[in-house]
């Protein structure tokens, strides 16, 4: 090819990069429907206390083609999980011969905004638990069943499920209970604290550099709402305590244990930043 | 291909109507590219070949090459002349074939 061509072709074709990445910095507009007939709050006012004015879905972030598969809950593949979530749901186990639905009914009416507001204070452990510990909990109580491990057997499709039935409604979380106050405060230590190689917080990517680019990728606010989350790079459902995992990794520090204590109090407080959006599970993003 | 598929068609259709149909179902798609921690290749374990027909006639058809994502997602059209049945057939690398049937009557 004549290289003075070449020259001007690869010219127009970084121009109109810069030029696209300029156009797609801000997040984009709403709103979002699920089915056109669920309309999702994916901007709101923060709660008293917050950093930021307004609290924005990831949702925002993403390209038009992963938001439309969002959209569609026939297309948005998370489906899948929370469809087998549901079967686990009726699925007798463990030595007392019962399922979830033995005690608990139809889900959809005992579980209908149940998933909204986890993490909560259990004063039985003196610690916060999310949702994936009350149905290890349920389990191994009620059922006389094993405990999920970390993101194993059906531990992400049934979260995926309890969390759906809630779709639509505002997170919300209630820090007064219990000693969530002193959790909360750690969670906003570990928010607010740079680690890793790197020398990252949170905060630097997600409150500080959100909107903007770092490297392909659009920095969202890191709201906690959409998860579990399907994630195309994954092709799977990627658990809360997952993505914590990968982003402390990715700043090339340790990472800490699942549903340890530093990671429950950095969902404590993450969920309470979250506060306002509607529940998206199971989210689709990049 | 433990999951059940996820099949949308609508219930009825007046005769000459061109409806959309849609599927979805769950596979791993592992492409016979990867390797395991240790180094071996894991092997190709993808569905390769996915067909729709109508009352035994053919629909929609196609071969799946190992660059498919995960969770392969399809949508077509059709013209409804009848009612009948859509038979929605998946075959995996296993030979494993996965089968769907849904009704669709005339308005």
């Amino acid at each position: 090819m004549n290289r003075k061509l070449l020259i001007v072709l690869l010219g127009t074709t970084s121009l109109y990069s810069m030029v696209s990445r300029v156009a797609l910095a801000d997040p984009s507009e709403g709103p979002l429907f699920i089915d056109g007939e669920i309309e999702m709050i994916t901007r709101t006012e923060s709660v008293e206390g917050h950093p930021l004015p307004e609290v924005i879905s990831g949702w925002h972030y993403r390209t038009e083609s992963t938001q439309a598969l969002e959209a569609d809950s026939f297309e948005n593949p998370g489906m899948l999980a929370v469809e087998e979530g549901e079967v686990l749901w009726n699925t007798v186990e463990g030595s007392e011969g019962k399922s979830c639905a033995s005690c608990h009914d139809d889900a959809a009416e005992s579980m209908a905004t149940v998933g909204a507001s986890y993490p909560k204070w259990d004063a039985g452990s003196a610690k916060p638990i999310n949702v994936e510990q009350r149905i290890n909990m349920c389990r191994v109580e009620k059922m006389g069943a094993e405990a999920y491990p970390f993101d194993k057997g059906g531990q992400k499709p049934m979260t995926a499920f309890l969390k759906n039935l809630s779709l639509g409604e505002p997170v919300r979380i209630d820090v007064e209970e219990g000693e969530m106050q002193a959790w909360w405060e750690r969670g906003k230590e570990m928010y607010y604290t740079r680690t890793g190689q790197l020398d990252l917080s949170c905060a630097s990517c997600h409150e500080k550099n959100n909107g903007k680019y770092i490297r392909a990728d659009h920095l969202s606010q890191g709201n906690v709402n959409g998860f579990p989350t399907y994630r195309l790079k994954q092709s799977a459902l990627v658990s809360l305590h997952n993505r914590f995992r990968g982003c402390i990794r990715d700043t090339r520090a340790e990472m800490p244990d699942a549903f340890s204590d530093e990671l429950m109090a950095l969902e404590v407080y993450t969920t309470w930043r979250s506060q306002g959006l509607s529940v998206e599970t199971p989210a689709v993003r990049q | 291909m433990a999951a059940k598929p996820r099949v949308k068609v609508p219930k009825s259709a007046a005769a000459g109507d061109i409806i959309t149909l849609k599927t979805l179902i769950s596979h791993k798609m592992e492409s016979g590219q990867r390797k395991d921690g240790d180094g071996n290749p894991i092997p190709r374990d993808i569905i390769n070949k996915f067909t729709c027909t109508f009352n035994g006639k053919p629909v929609f058809s196609c071969d799946m090459d190992p660059a498919v994502s995960a969770n392969p997602y399809f949508e077509f059209k059709a013209k409804i002349t009848e009612a009948g049945t859509f038979t929605f057939t998946w075959v995996d690398d296993a030979g494993e074939v996965t089968e769907m049937t849904k009704d669709i009557a005339l308005k």
